[in-house]
């Protein structure tokens, strides 16, 4: 049972993982850009949704505001940050990132207050057994949008015009641009998909804690670098192998390795040992 | 005066550091996000063996021994995982370091290793030995721009499959540059641990790695010069900052951003444009 309900805790945490990293992985495939600053707008997603929640009391109204707002927020960094410097060598895009993102968390600890803000009444948290286990709401929730998302993000790639102008274009840019797709419609509409989900996720973890501080990104900001290059950077698929793999590695790793590593290094050692087996990743090419 | 010269002690360390890492990401193109790890390193190994009695400049040597092993180990990753990966494999360094010396109790844990004995050379001794290792890995850096070693870095960088095509044993430079980078960062940290007498792991975390890189990268990347400005001003940076208190980081993180943004040549590359001439004295790399 100890086994079943550490693979579960592992999930859910790999399903957070993954709705974080499939935005970066999505700019990483399209721009070849690590895109620190990501977590930044997963943290404002985070206080979009107690923000909205709070004021109005609607988990579906501050659930919009979290994915929408941070959706067109995303579009707005990637036109005022990246565009210019799409051409430089690869680490110019990494620092300006880093920069972007530490400005990021300061304006956010100058403007909310560095101690984090909880929800007035915390929604989604009763337990609720099924099937014998017994996890919170707010849990079950997760896990269930994550699939959503996710599935409804897999069909639209694979269904729809927007997704085949998106996938040519990550193909081959330049034989995209000649059969008539906007280029740069496709980059909007690609940070526009992976912020919002990046937002939806942190307002899912700011009710699973029930808080939301300035900090919140930092750890999922390098997670998630961990997380895209192990699934093989730019594989859709691969990151969200990685990420469950990830959160259950995590999850075992805590309680069989505590005492000689902490959570963040078992990550890191996990990372490195399958890249010195597999240099691409776990997944580039399948 | 006491504080200047302090200030101008720390500054020569981070000198010492963003050099060393210009060493291994601007000479030779391998994009380090875990350099801090191997500053730590010197810096724990140096303060361990001169609280056991070591003579100082004993202890600072094994710290650079031992700095640069590890170096090479690191060295030997990035001969399997290229560009972006080995960037995320360094960054995972920095962590695992930080993760096994927080669990360490020989090495003090969280609490770091405190009253690290006093190197004997009065403030303005230890601040005339700092400036001369500046001097030192000033010069050799130099040294190894202008040597066939340097040639063969700037190919690697340039296109490493082309560099080995042409018959260049790529991966021993990279050892090379990976071993000299590291034991130069051990050194740094070795002097760090006898300035600031006090360590711990904080002192080593991830952001400090991007510190380093930013110093090299504001300068512009493989520009010896424009680094050691970047690296001078970025380290008091924070100080100057005090008056604006809680803002400081927030306007660090902006620089960071806004310098890349409109000039992601660095200084360097903004020197070059302001006058063409100077070319030669900040020695822009080709792919800048």
């Amino acid at each position: 049972m100890l086994y079943l309900e550490l693979f579960l805790q592992g999930l859910l945490q790999g399903s957070i993982y993954a709705l974080i990293a499939v935005g970066l992985t999505l700019v990483y495939g399209l721009l070849r850009i690590l895109h620190v600053a990501h977590a930044g707008l997963y943290t404002l997603g985070g206080y979009f949704g107690v923000l909205v929640y709070n004021s109005s009391g609607s988990l579906m109204l501050s659930g919009v505001v979290a994915m929408f707002g941070v959706g067109i927020l995303g579009v707005i960094i990637y036109r005022l940050c990246y565009e210019a410097i799409l051409d430089q060598p690869p680490f110019v895009p990494l620092i300006a990132s880093i920069g972007l993102f530490i400005a990021m968390e300061e304006l956010y600890r100058i403007l909310f207050g560095s101690y984090g803000i909880s929800y007035a009444n915390p929604p989604l948290q009763q337990m609720l057994p099924l099937g014998g286990m017994y996890l919170r709401e707010g849990e079950w929730v997760t896990i269930l949008v994550s699939i959503i998302l996710i599935g409804g993000l897999a069909w639209l790639s694979s269904h729809t015009r927007l997704g085949l102008a998106w996938r040519a274009t990550v193909t081959d840019p330049q034989m995209a641009e000649s059969f008539g797709i906007d280029p740069i419609r496709v980059r909007y509409f690609n940070f526009f998909i992976g912020s919002a989900l990046a937002g939806t996720a942190g307002m899912i973890v700011g009710i699973l804690n029930n808080l939301v501080e300035p900090t919140m990104g930092s750890v999922p900001s390098y997670k998630a670098l961990a997380i895209i290059v192990l699934g093989g950077l730019g594989s859709v698929r691969g990151t969200l192998v990685a990420a469950l793999a990830l959160g259950v590695v995590e999850s075992f790793g805590t309680i069989y390795l505590g005492n000689v590593l902490n959570r963040d290094a078992i990550a890191f050692v996990f990372l490195i040992l399958v890249l010195m087996v597999r240099p691409q990743g776990m997944f580039r090419g399948i | 005066m006491g504080y200047e010269i302090s200030l101008l002690t720390f500054m020569g360390i981070s000198i010492i550091g963003s050099l060393s890492l210009n060493l291994i990401t601007g000479f030779c193109g391998q994009v380090s996000l875990g350099h801090v790890a191997f500053v730590g390193i010197g810096a724990y190994t140096a303060s361990i063996l001169t609280k056991a009695d070591t003579p100082f400049f004993v202890a600072l040597l094994a710290g650079m021994l031992l700095a640069g092993s590890f170096g090479v180990m690191v060295g030997l990753a990035s001969l399997r995982v290229r560009h972006d990966f080995l960037a995320i494999t360094t960054m995972g360094v920095n962590f695992v370091f930080l993760g096994v010396v927080r669990q360490q109790e020989w090495l003090g844990g969280e609490l770091g290793v405190s009253s690290i004995p006093d190197p004997g050379l009065g403030k303005l001794g230890f601040l005339a030995l700092v400036l001369g290792c500046v001097i030192l890995v000033a010069l050799l850096s130099l040294q190894i721009r202008r040597s066939w070693m340097g040639y063969v870095f700037e190919a690697v960088s340039g296109d490493e499959d082309t560099a080995r095509m042409l018959g260049l044993d790529v991966s021993r430079y990279k050892l090379i540059a990976f071993a000299l980078g590291t034991a130069l960062a051990g050194l740094s940290g070795g002097l760090y641990a006898h300035h600031v007498r006090f360590i711990f792991p904080d002192s080593f975390a991830f952001v400090e790695s991007i510190t380093l890189l930013a110093m090299v990268v504001i300068g512009g990347n493989g520009s010896i010069l424009g680094v050691i400005v970047a690296s001078a001003l970025l380290s008091v940076l924070p100080q100057w900052f005090q008056f604006i208190g809680d803002y400081k980081l927030l306007l660090y993180g902006s620089l960071l951003f806004i310098v890349m943004r409109f000039s992601p040549g660095g200084l360097a590359g903004l020197a070059k444009n302001i006058f063409p001439k100077s070319k030669k004295a900040f020695a822009l790399k080709g792919n800048q």
